[in-house]
């Protein structure tokens, strides 16, 4: 008897076991069963800003949460929060294994693609053409957009421009360059004196794309890397290849920190933020450390200036920028509340245009009354660069598809580091781009 | 007979070694642990040289294309780099192993302070990659890095942006990645050292044997199948290693750093291409299946050393 018990007790031990090996799963099944049961609906919610990092956005999305949760009775969000890049990893696991969140942040474009293909994401339209009717700034919601569907919705928008540190400037006495000599001149005068003129950190590789991608739109005009990327044009077009040249002409007259293809992003912003070098080329996104940012000294956010990349012998415009929007949020095709989380979109797209810059410092992708907030002045003139820019060209990386833009990375980064030559460089992008 | 389950303070040695040779038994003691290892490490294993049949971006479809990501992979000029880099790795931990012998052997002979000597030289193991990435990434700085500010003080006058240089920066990430193991490594030599009876060594000295003698003669004759063990462990761990190559460089500038297991990383996160990231996992796999074969064959002796 004894040793049947034995047996008996044996079995449920494994079995047990077994269950804990498996039961990720079974909790996965129940709780997205129990979004329907009865009246208390949940939307699982995963977004990319945990209160350690981000904390001005992670206060915002709590507070559109529980107001859109009283506005709401019956509705309940649940939410997962994770940082930047393990939150890439987290969405790809759980789309390959089906268990997207009802709604969660995207990116345009490139990052969208595969995940639209595999009818991941549900389109936005509907929402986009009734509550949202005519709230984004134009081009942002587009940039979302695949064969005339929408299936993301931005929360920010951002233009790159070149940051400056005016004490330095007016050391050597500078002025910010509104044409490409006048900017060389900058540069040369700066290292004359021993001061790195541009901090870039080119680990991160998007960063040198900006570089790369103004010198393209000046030389070449507004349209000539989206042409060569959407295929209308080429790669190995001209223009395309004599800024790349211009980057390795920078690159000669050392404009750039040293070291800077194995420095990170991160990195590059200390330099500029410590007076190490005088130029910084990023996105509006960082227009918190210049204005509001209260960790950094009021000393050095009152030196900081910016301007727009320069003319390049005459060509291009002042107002054609390189940015576009950043997040966006999407809607799971295979979800429960479907209903209820387009809703929540909606809601929070909303809540979030109202609340972002002035809590935050963030951009949002939706129409604003510049005028009627009070605003830090450099947002003021960033916003009317926004409102009079003739164009905004998409982040390259971000247009095409990952594996070309992981070949346009590499790319960057050997023309930075002078392992490729111009010509070399554009025709690994036309191979690459030829080859989808 | 599975009384011995649960009455054991009862059983003499006798009934222990018949149920132990119940094969029954053998099995139900193994199977935990065989479910484990099959659910975690051989499933996985099986399906990703499966996905490295197919073309899938590892959100969408699958299509079979049969070995094509096997053969693009063989005639891949940057997974060939990367395997370079991967080996080059392998030999220079291989390599170290003998410098850790030799400071295992200093601290073993009851040296002052060996105690303490071989607490600093476990700490860079209680870190983790990323903070030890960290580190030595503020030490690598270009321009205010701990490292370039000492060559500018002694006179070096353009010192090398170690991590931006495509010709040393392999060998920059190199260095932390043996130091962050040299205190494994240590521990292990240490422990084995330690083992050697007392006696012998003790006989070795009234024969007149010097310490270099009794190192070289005794001691480490004694150890070599531990030796064996850490020259495998080595060079598997090299092989597949990641961390912080991911880290401090990711595989940059333009692949220069660029090892096995960030290549496959890359393909399969950063370009969505999961079928040919499966191929190369898998590869890596066979790879270090066939070294590890080759090392074995190399270090094998017929006698076993016995005390």
């Amino acid at each position: 008897m004894k040793q049947k018990k034995a047996i008996t007790l044996l079995f449920t031990l494994f079995l047990s076991i077994l269950v804990i090996a498996g039961c990720s799963n079974s909790d996965k099944e129940k709780a997205s069963s129990s979004g329907e049961s009865g009246n208390e609906k949940t939307i699982k919610f995963m977004h990319l800003w945990p209160e350690g990092s981000s904390k001005t956005h992670y206060t915002i999305v709590e507070e559109i949460i529980s107001n859109f949760e009283n506005d709401n009775p019956g509705v309940n969000v649940e939410v997962e929060v994770l940082s930047n890049e393990q939150y890439k990893d987290k969405i790809k696991v759980l789309s390959t294994s089906n268990e997207l969140p009802d709604v969660g942040m995207t990116w345009a474009a490139g990052y969208l693609t595969p995940y639209v293909d595999g009818k991941k994401f549900t389109p936005l339209d509907d929402i986009l053409q009734s509550d949202l009717k005519d709230s984004f700034v134009p081009g942002t919601a587009e940039a979302y957009a695949i064969d005339g569907k929408t299936y993301g919705l931005p929360l920010e928008l951002n233009i790159a421009t070149i940051f400056y540190n005016k004490a330095i400037f007016d050391e050597y006495g500078l002025e910010a360059p509104k044409t490409y000599d006048e900017f060389k001149n900058v540069i040369k005068t700066l290292t004359d004196n021993g001061v790195a003129p541009i901090a870039l950190g080119n680990k991160d590789r998007w960063t040198g794309s900006l570089w790369y991608m103004y010198l393209a739109d000046r030389i070449g005009g507004a349209d000539v890397l989206t042409s060569a990327i959407n295929r209308t044009g080429s790669f190995e077009d001209l223009a395309l290849v004599s800024a790349a040249k211009e980057v390795q002409n920078l690159v000669d007259m050392n404009a750039f920190v040293k070291g800077f293809n194995g420095l990170a992003d991160e990195e590059a912003k200390s330099m500029f933020m410590n007076g190490q070098a005088a130029m910084y080329l990023i996105g509006s996104w960082d227009l918190p450390n210049y204005t509001t940012n209260e960790d950094v000294p009021k000393e050095f956010r009152d030196s900081i200036g910016f301007f727009n990349f320069p003319t390049v012998d005459g060509k291009g415009e002042l107002t054609s920028h390189v940015g576009g929007p950043g997040v966006g949020l999407f809607v799971s095709e295979d979800s429960d509340v479907k209903e209820e989380a387009k809703k929540f979109v909606s809601y929070f797209v909303k809540a979030w245009g109202e609340k972002s810059v002035t809590q935050a410092g963030v951009i949002p992708a939706t129409k604003l009354e510049a005028d009627s907030l009070e605003l830090p002045q450099m947002y003021i003139d960033v916003l009317n660069e926004l409102s009079n820019a003739t164009n905004i060209t998409l982040f390259a990386d971000v247009q095409m598809s990952p594996e070309v833009a992981e070949v346009h990375l590499t790319q960057i980064q050997a023309l930075f580091g002078k392992e490729a030559t111009p010509e070399d460089f554009a025709k690994k992008h036309e191979e690459a781009l030829s080859a989808q | 007979m599975l009384s011995v389950l649960f009455y054991l303070p009862d059983m003499g040695l006798n009934d222990m070694d018949k149920v132990m040779s119940n094969k029954w038994i053998i099995a139900l003691y193994v199977l935990p642990a065989l479910l484990l290892i099959g659910i975690f490490i051989f499933i996985p294993l099986v399906l990703s040289g499966y996905y490295g049949f197919m073309d899938w971006d590892g959100i969408g479809a699958m299509t079979f294309i049969g070995l094509e990501n096997y053969t693009a992979a063989l005639q891949d000029a940057k997974f060939w780099d990367s395997a370079w880099h991967s080996f080059l790795l392998a030999i220079f931990s291989t390599l170290s192993l003998l410098i850790y012998l030799a400071i295992a052997l200093i601290l073993a002979s009851k040296i002052k302070g060996s105690d303490l000597l071989r607490k600093i030289y476990l700490i860079p193991m209680l870190l983790s990659s990323v903070a030890i990435a960290q580190l030595w990434i503020k030490i690598y700085n270009p321009t205010s890095g701990m490292l370039n500010q000492i060559l500018l003080k002694i006179g070096v006058e353009n010192p090398p942006a170690w991590l931006a240089e495509t010709s040393i920066v392999l060998y920059a990430i190199f260095i932390p990645i043996l130091w962050q193991y040299a205190g494994f490594y240590i521990l292990i030599y240490y422990a084995a050292l330690k083992n050697i009876p007392d006696s012998i060594i003790e006989a070795a000295r009234i024969d007149g044997a010097s310490p270099v003698q009794i190192a070289f003669r005794i001691k480490l004759p004694l150890i070599m199948g531990i030796v064996k063990v850490t020259i495998v462990l080595a060079v598997v761990g090299s092989l597949k290693y990641f961390d912080l190559i991911y880290v401090m460089t990711g595989g940059g500038p333009n692949g220069a750093s660029e090892v096995m297991a960030s290549y496959m990383y890359k393909l399969a996160f950063d370009t969505n291409n999961f079928g040919y990231g499966s191929a190369i996992g898998f590869l890596l796999l066979i790879i270090t299946l066939v070294v590890t074969y080759i090392v074995r064959k190399l270090t094998a002796t017929k006698e076993e050393i016995q005390y």
